[in-house]
């Protein structure tokens, strides 16, 4: 019996302590896997270097997801910094203006590049955005007529590409990858493929309609897709920079415009398929939340993000000093996103 | 019986014969058919068990050998030429507490900005004197924390300035996959991890004992690491499945049991009961993400608990796991014999006396069971807990079930996830073994603890 009231007791504890809960002292994190790895060290990092602040906790889901949970408002169980691997989109801030969420400061930390990668047995890829449109669209053009599309193996498309059954696996739509792919390979590819005169919807429709008997998409990270590649060695599979970097053992991968993707070449603006990384700060939260102008400032610094600094190491393409210089500029000075700033 | 027999062997001659010679001829095929039966029996069992073997099999051989990893013994001089900071600030007399602990905080901000790395260098370069090799790929070849455990070593004993002390470091992840051969050791050097001179200087360093594969005691004390994989361990995760344990024990216990006395002993019997007990066996069969939504919904939205917080994991769990303990602890209310509680009764005890002294205490075995069962069933759920955001990286042990924290299945998750793979694969195995381990120990101690208890009654 006394144990009984002596639970009771406990339980009555736990809620009681369920409403101290409303401050909170630790930066929560959220959005893009891209930004995920890099997030996570400067986390550690931060928490290392300023012992007075507690570690931020970073979680995935995302661009949009990441966006999502930002734009559920303000308060201490919503997020204060969203990862995100593309910029936000205008109805995402009007998303957000409407919880109230009005102080949105962008803060670009640099650029990431995204390939194509095959298993490391395979033949070689040297890719141009009109082949893999060609693999992926469900309409195809031939003899200026739209088809099905035909295309079994890589070399009906080009008899330079490797004789080998076409299979992709490309980051599905939760994933801000997805919209560089659309934008700098599908849509580049199909002005490149001479498709016939057609209304605007039309395209639309044909540049976003993809085969879906060769064409997986994952919702998951880049491991999954690597566990794709391994249970069928043929598919090609879409992966950021880095992490083809880390599992190169295993990857091959193919040149895009004859372009080999590299910190090098994706720096110098070569490689055609690479996009800079944001995190969006809340600033309803800023001084709020402790720490959050020392983590955006810490993670741009230069030991961090700069050239050479720790984020590289991990496969991340550091900005030009001075843009690193603007943006933390704009973030000091406090100036926030509107719906009229985005697409 | 004899007689049976005897009529059996040696038939009358009234016509019956010819029925016995058809059931002798049925007799074959009957036979066969239950050696077929248990044929099938036994091919049942051992694909059971085989299949058990196999996953074991698989997730030993690979998770075990993540428990031994490369470590390197160096003599690490904090030379005061490199570690060059102030002494460590004493409190002064009439100095406020404040100010005390900022002008510590100013001298820790000092001694992090030490570039702990050179103190590094200088220790492995000791240790191969003359092999050639550039500073950036020394420091490859260690962990890259290692620089804050020479730094809150120094913060813990500023008199080690100038001394020479032995430390055991981690070597990098990637050194760990050299020699192991995670990585085939025969790929070209665009394919490797390591550069050339960081692979020579650690197969030298393992050749001579510097680097030796020792227990990696860092999976159990460590927190989850990104910047530092080597460094990756379970003490957060575990303490966050700890804290959420403890919350299922502690609210779906006396709930639980509350609850099924009250069915099984006042209740009256009618529909309303009936409409009750029905809809406890629907909660009991209700996909675990299902509680994972609804968590997600009323616990974070609308109570404002916490992100990624074991309180709110603990909730979440516990309504899983009430069902369990309720059906459990009815079922053993309702094997309690009727005569006790008519003696008690008659003996003039009141109802609550008689469910409390006499009812209640033959069916702890019973409720210790069920409570043990479910904790281990919760413990090893993963799918609410991704909706309630604890797949979140989190660098840190909480100290209360309000601080964010990841649990031991979802840590499994994040590490499958992680984009090292070559050096994860491992850990993840390593990961899955403590929690089977954690497991298995549960449901040993809920078989102990009914053994002794039901031979106490």
């Amino acid at each position: 019996m006394k144990k009984l009231m002596l639970a009771t007791a406990a339980l009555a504890v736990v809620f009681a302590g369920s409403a101290q809960a409303q401050s909170r002292d630790t930066i929560q994190i959220a959005g893009s896997s891209t930004v995920l790895p890099f997030a996570s060290i400067v986390a550690e990092e931060f928490g290392n270097a300023f012992p007075q602040f507690k570690t931020p906790v970073v979680g995935s889901g995302g661009t949009g997801g990441g966006l999502k949970q930002f734009c559920e408002g303000v308060g201490a169980n919503t997020i204060d910094i969203a990862n995100a691997s593309r910029q936000i989109k205008k109805s995402e801030v009007e998303a957000c203006n409407k919880n109230g969420v009005n102080k949105i400061l962008e803060v670009q930390i640099g650029y990431d590049g995204i390939v194509f990668a095959s298993s490391a047995s395979k033949a070689d890829f040297a890719l141009e955005p009109v082949h893999v449109f060609k693999a992926i669209a469900a309409q195809v053009a031939v003899d200026g007529k739209l088809v099905a599309n035909p295309y079994k193996n890589w070399n009906e498309i080009d008899a330079a590409l490797p004789n080998q059954p076409i299979a992709l696996a490309i980051p599905a739509s939760n994933h801000g990858t997805r919209e560089v792919f659309q934008e700098r390979v599908i849509a580049a590819g199909a002005k490149a493929a001479g498709l016939p005169e057609m209304s605007k919807e039309e395209m639309e429709k044909v540049v976003t309609t993809f085969r879906q008997d060769v064409v997986v998409e994952i919702a998951g990270d880049y491991t999954e897709t690597l566990a794709r590649l391994q249970s069928n060695a043929d598919t090609v599979g879409v992966f950021g920079l880095s992490f083809y970097d880390q599992n190169k053992d295993k990857l091959k991968v193919a040149t895009v415009s004859g372009v080999t993707p590299s910190l090098e070449t994706v720096a110098a603006g070569e490689y055609p398929v690479s996009r800079p990384l944001f995190f969006y700060v809340k600033g309803e939260h800023v001084g709020v939340v402790p720490g959050i102008d020392e983590y955006v400032e810490f993670f741009l610094s230069d030991g961090i993000a700069g050239l050479g600094g720790t984020l590289e190491t991990a496969g991340l393409i550091p900005a030009p000093a001075e843009e690193t210089a603007d943006v933390l500029a704009e973030y000091k000075a406090g100036k926030a996103l509107t719906a009229a700033d985005v697409k | 019986m004899a007689d049976h027999f005897a009529a059996v062997l040696n038939p009358p001659s009234d016509g019956s014969a010819e029925r016995l010679a058809r059931i002798r001829a049925g007799l074959k095929s009957r036979h066969a058919r239950e050696w077929r039966f248990r044929a099938y029996g036994i091919a049942a069992t051992a694909a059971a068990i085989a299949f058990v073997v196999i996953l074991f099999a698989m997730i030993f051989a690979k998770g075990l050998p993540a428990f031994w990893q490369a470590k390197m013994d160096l003599d690490v001089f904090f030379d005061p030429a490199i570690v060059k900071v102030e002494p460590k600030p004493v409190q002064q007399e009439g100095q406020s507490a404040a100010d005390y602990r900022k002008a510590v905080l100013d001298w820790e901000r000092a001694v992090t900005l030490v570039n702990w790395n050179r103190v590094i260098e200088a220790a492995v370069r000791a240790k191969a004197p003359g092999f050639q090799i550039d500073t950036r790929q020394v420091l490859t070849v260690v962990e890259t924390n290692e620089r804050f455990v020479l730094r809150d070593m120094f913060v813990e004993n500023p008199g080690l300035l100038g001394q020479t002390v032995p430390v055991r470091m981690l070597a990098s992840a990637n050194v760990d996959n050299w020699l192991k051969g995670t990585i085939d050791r025969s790929l070209p050097d665009a394919q490797q991890q390591l550069r050339d001179q960081a692979r020579g200087l650690a197969d030298q360093l393992y050749a001579d004992g510097t680097i030796g594969m020792r227990f990696a005691w860092n999976i159990f004390v460590n927190v989850d690491s990104r910047s530092a994989p080597a460094a990756a361990g379970l003490a957060g995760a575990f303490v966050g499945s700890l804290y959420m344990m403890l919350v299922v024990i502690l609210l779906s216990v006396p709930i639980g049991v509350m609850a099924a006395i009250y069915l099984e002993e006042f209740a009256s019997k009618g529909r309303i009961t009936d409409f009750i007990e029905v809809n406890i066996n629907n909660l009991a069969a209700v996909p675990s993400i299902v509680f994972g939504v609804f968590g997600a919904a009323v616990f974070i939205n609308w109570f404002h608990l916490p992100l990624s917080a074991p309180i709110v994991g603990g909730l979440v769990l516990t309504l899983m796991t009430l069902p369990t303990i309720i059906i459990a602890t009815r079922a053993s209310l309702r094997a309690v014999p009727p005569s006790l509680r008519a003696a008690a009764l008659g003996l003039g005890a009141s109802r609550t006396q008689m469910v409390f002294h006499h009812v209640l205490p033959v069916t702890f075995p019973g409720i210790m069971t069920a409570t043990i069962i479910g904790v281990a069933h919760a413990i090893g759920e993963t799918a609410p807990l991704l909706l309630i955001g604890m797949n979140a990286f989190v660098a840190s042990v909480p100290a209360t079930p309000f601080d964010q924290s990841a649990a031991l299945p979802v840590q499994i998750y994040l590490w499958q996830g992680n984009e090292n793979r070559n050096f994860f694969e491992a850990r993840t195995s390593a990961a899955i073994i403590v929690l089977l381990a954690l497991m298995l120990s549960l449901n040993a101690m809920a078989i102990y603890l009914r053994r002794r208890l039901e031979r106490r009654m």
